[in-house]
């Protein structure tokens, strides 16, 4: 019986003790037509050594190709103290920090977490984070809605560049509120809002803008903030924290700044691990804090009067305010954040702004490469962070699948998405020159060139 | 408390074999960059380490002490799961990487999603929901897709029972419903009149836990079942105490039309310190159009099985997605690698000794003195023991209880929860518990209730060996402080 540490001396006394003749016996109140007899699809358990060699060997299956994908999740180096103090059982096996006394350890990295994450993204709080990028989204606009009290449209805006899968994300959880998303006019050219061509009088609660955006541009968020404020709506940015070290932080957009700040907070030491779980992250102005979802950690004083942390303004939890609550969220992120906030300690702001600036320099060195070739060139005119969409003169598909061959995974096919044969490119800090020449090569050979 | 981090910052302080090196030259123009440098640490790689090992030490956890902590199943997450799950390739794998290179992943989630459906009777997973909240959030949209696709459109309340975990109306709330409370009898069972009261044209579904939130098994479930079915509504599982069932009864068996399932609490993955959780939902025939995507399906391609996902074209109608790829995937693993370990007759023996231990706690508590909630009733996998008379007469509430608890090295039951419970304590000890720490978490509840009721001892200020004393709450939230600022 693994992970069952009863001796059958234990469960004959344990019996004794209760008054019952068999374990079966507990199960008493049970209907016995609703019983069943074995979970007959359930196979035969595995020891250690068996399911570590099964494993392994899936593991082998999968391979470790080159990847050039980024589009909302992205490879970094992670350095190897982040997962080590992270997995530690006092982080890795504790629950959410409801006994402060015997939470400190838990509390005080939230805490700071929540320091830097401000610190990044120029807002004045934020809260323990959310579930990922896109869900966070979601209750970005849910917050707006609340503390926003002077719209009650529930309409919300989207730029152009607002990756497409948080749209369907933040519809499926906010649908039941009334919620509708509305996309902003797109400029061919740049890929970025048309501003000649914003609509008049809709009066949004707000308005959605992602930087750098989903196909790897930058948005004048200044000028796009301006406007929504102009209209009445919260700007609400999206912002990948990586290139936060360098860029404009939401919180410096436009004359006033952006209201509520959300993104996903996977870049920042927590690996691609299939999608997931990754955390997003949430800041917004002090003002707005009482309608913030999900766990704020403070810091406070105890009897003595020392220094202490403490979960706070559970009042607007759910499981103080139920149907009131300003979310049903319970869980937050909290192992990813432990990892986060080691990694951005290693790291500094120094070291992250270098990630940054080495990933741009390598995925300038790759679209300068690919856009070489013939049938390849840029989709979009103007600047980038490390992310680039790219136009092709024949079907992307099959071109990914001769670079596949090559254990190269060339980016993500943004066909559908742009509506004409179209890649998205990103290399970051791991790749080297020699990973981008190669990969390079290989569009070179998948294109007849 | 400790230093803050941001307090041994030095500036041009650098954990140097972490930073990569960077050109000078920036192709983005000034408009798009800050000028100001935001404030994270500037420290070396061994104070960072330090520092985050020794915050570390500062915590409870399964892993250093026990953690009844009721409604949480907080047993033994076996190292393996985690390791397995951090595999480089496992660790590595972009989600949006295509699935030539993705076999081996995708081959472990459609195993999951088969041995869920068979611990649960169900027709369908659908592994995305990041966490419980979620997967309820999931289930209640289903209901409502389910009676909106019907033209069906008035059926707008939820009927919960007042001992329910926050999130439940929570969820029907942020899913447009109106809930419907209903009162629970002194047996524990749900009240059945008070719910034939309040069935009718408008309820979309009845949202239970079963084993509930009050450590009993609801006996009328078949009953509750045929009764909300006739009126037309549809039965969601909080699947938060299935451990307590496990290869004994299924959710799918006591006609529940969806579930969502807790992979943290049943199969043992971490909490992490507060999450991250996971909550694949099933569903039944009735539900399955709707079912969140993306899922793993199995296809044959030139006679070989191909895992692929299955989407928006395989499920039209859709509640649609939940994350921003296709969930809390290292999870999944660990999950799966539990499953394995476990196995059939493993995990028949879970349900057997999580009960087991908390019927035999239960009793050892109650022949100690101690008042139970439901003393007519068996124990789930956990039960609810009352303070009320200790608090009255010897003023010694469940918070203190919880906190002199510290001090004797155990985390404390959850407190004040169930709400229709006064002064309660919820009690989970879990299968991986052995009998002596049981046992000796029996005399630390003997020796604090024997120090207030012989010496008068007082445990308003406890607890005393903690990093910090009892915290001020109501400062924390009248002067908050939620972010280092330096001097």
């Amino acid at each position: 019986m693994p992970f069952i540490p009863h001796t059958e001396k234990d469960t004959r006394e344990m019996l004794e003790a209760i008054g019952a003749d068999s374990i079966e016996e507990l199960f008493d109140e049970i209907p016995k037509e609703l019983r069943i007899e074995h979970l007959y699809g359930v196979p035969e358990a595995l020891s250690e050594m068996q399911i570590t060699r099964l494993m392994r060997e899936r593991a082998h299956q999968d391979g470790s190709p080159q990847c050039y994908i980024g589009a909302g999740a992205y490879e970094h180096h992670i350095p190897a103290a982040v997962w080590d103090i992270a997995t530690r059982g006092e982080f890795y096996s504790a629950y959410t920090p409801y006994q402060a006394e015997a939470s400190q350890g838990t509390l005080q990295t939230i805490y700071e977490y929540q320091t830097m994450i401000t610190a990044l993204t120029g807002l004045d709080v934020s809260n323990a984070s959310l579930y990922d990028g896109a869900s966070g989204l979601a209750e970005a606009a849910l917050m707006a809605v609340r503390a926003n009290r002077r719209v009650k449209t529930g309409l919300v805006l989207l730029a152009p560049g607002v990756n497409p899968v948080y749209e369907k994300v933040a519809h499926a959880i906010t649908g039941g509120q009334g919620l509708t998303f509305e996309w902003l006019p797109q400029d061919a050219t740049t890929g970025n809002v048309a501003f000649d061509q914003l609509p008049e009088g809709k009066n949004p609660v707000a308005v959605v803008m992602q930087q750098p955006s989903f196909p790897g541009t930058l948005e004048d968020v200044d000028r796009l903030t301006d406007w929504a404020h102009a209209e009445g709506a919260f700007a609400i940015g999206i912002a990948n924290p990586v290139s936060l070290a360098l860029m404009k932080a939401p919180g410096q957009w436009g004359e006033q700044g952006a209201d509520i700040a959300c993104g996903e907070g996977q870049p920042l030491g927590v690996p691609l691990s299939s999608g997931g779980p990754y955390y997003g992250y949430m800041t917004c102005k002090q003002k707005h804090v009482r309608q913030m979802p999900g766990r704020i950690v403070g810091r406070t004083t105890d009897l003595d009067g020392n220094p202490g942390f403490a979960l706070t303004l559970q009042a607007r939890e759910q499981h103080i305010r139920r149907t009131k609550a300003t979310s049903n969220i319970c869980t937050n992120q909290g192992l990813m954040v432990t990892a986060s906030t080691i990694y951005m300690s290693l790291l500094g702001v120094d070291g992250i702004a270098h990630v940054a600036r080495r990933s741009h320099a390598n995925t300038a060195r790759l679209v300068d490469g690919l856009c070489e070739i013939d049938g390849i060139e840029r989709l979009y005119d103007g600047p980038y962070f490390h992310e680039v969409a790219l136009k092709f003169d024949r079907p992307v598909a099959p071109v990914l699948d001769a670079v596949a061959d090559r254990n190269i995974i060339g980016g993500y096919d943004l066909t559908d998405h742009a509506g004409t044969d179209a890649l998205l490119i990103c290399a970051t800090e791991t790749k080297t020159e020699a990973d981008i020449d190669a990969c390079i090569g290989a569009f070179k050979g998948a294109m007849g060139k | 408390m400790s230093e803050l981090i941001f307090e041994k910052s030095r500036s041009g302080r650098r954990a140097f074999a972490q930073a990569p090196t960077a050109d000078d030259d920036l192709g983005i123009p000034k408009q798009f960059l800050r000028e100001d440098r935001p404030g994270l640490p500037e420290a070396s790689e061994l104070q960072v380490v330090r520092h985050y090992t020794r915050l570390s030490q500062k915590n409870f956890s399964i892993d250093t002490q026990f953690y009844p902590l009721g409604s949480c199943t907080m047993k033994y997450n076996p190292r393996a799961c985690n390791s397995l799950a951090l595999l480089p390739e496992f660790a590595g794998r972009h989600p949006l990487g295509p699935v030539r290179f993705g076999q081996g992943f995708m081959k472990c989630m459609h195993e999951l999603q088969q041995m869920l459906k068979e611990v649960t009777g169900m027709v369908k997973v659908s592994l995305t929901p990041m966490a419980g909240a979620q997967g309820e959030l999931a289930g209640v949209a289903m209901i409502k897709a389910y009676h909106d696709s019907r033209g069906d459109t008035e059926r707008t309340e939820i009927i919960v029972p007042d001992a329910a975990h926050g999130t439940n109306p929570a969820t029907a709330n942020m899913c447009g419903c109106v809930v419907k409370e209903i009162p629970t009898l002194s047996d524990g069972d749900v009240d059945i009149e008070a719910l034939k009261g309040v069935l009718g044209p408008k309820t979309a579904g009845i949202m239970l836990t079963n084993p509930s939130t009050l450590g009993v098994f609801e006996r009328h479930i078949k009953d509750i079942a045929d009764m909300v079915h006739e009126a037309g509504g549809l039965l969601y599982y909080d699947g938060a105490n299935l451990n307590a069932i496990l290869g004994k009864v299924r959710p799918g068996d006591m006609d529940f039309d969806v579930i969502h399932m807790n992979l943290h609490k049943t199969f043992s993955t971490p909490h992490g310190g507060g999450g991250p959780g996971s909550g694949a939902v099933g569903v039944n025939k009735r539900l399955l159009p709707f079912i969140p995507v993306p899922v793993v399906k199995e296809t044959e391609v030139d006679g070989e099985t191909v895992y692929d996902w299955a989407t928006e074209d395989d499920f039209p109608q859709t509640i649609g997605r939940l994350s921003g790829f296709m969930g809390n995937a290292g999870v999944l693993l660990r999950a799966y690698v539990y499953m394995r370990m476990v196995g059939r007759d493993g995990m028949e023996k879970v349900a057997e000794y999580a009960t087991l231990n908390a019927n035999y706690l239960m009793a050892r508590l109650r022949d100690a003195g101690f008042e139970l909630a439901f003393p007519n009733r068996r124990a789930s996998h956990e039960f609810i023991i009352t303070l009320k008379h200790e608090a009255k007469d010897y003023h010694l509430t469940a918070m203190d209880v919880a906190k002199a608890l510290l001090d004797h090295n155990y985390h404390a039951p959850t407190t004040y929860f169930p709400l229709l419970v006064p002064e309660c304590l919820l009690i989970e000890p879990t299968e991986t518990e052995s009998k002596e720490t049981l046992d000796n978490f029996v005399a630390a509840m003997i020796d604090i209730v024997t120090q207030a009721k012989e010496q008068g001892v007082q445990f308003k200020e406890a607890p005393y060996k903690m990093p910090v004393r009892r915290l001020d709450d109501v400062k924390a939230a009248r002067e908050l402080d939620l972010r280092y600022a330096p001097e």
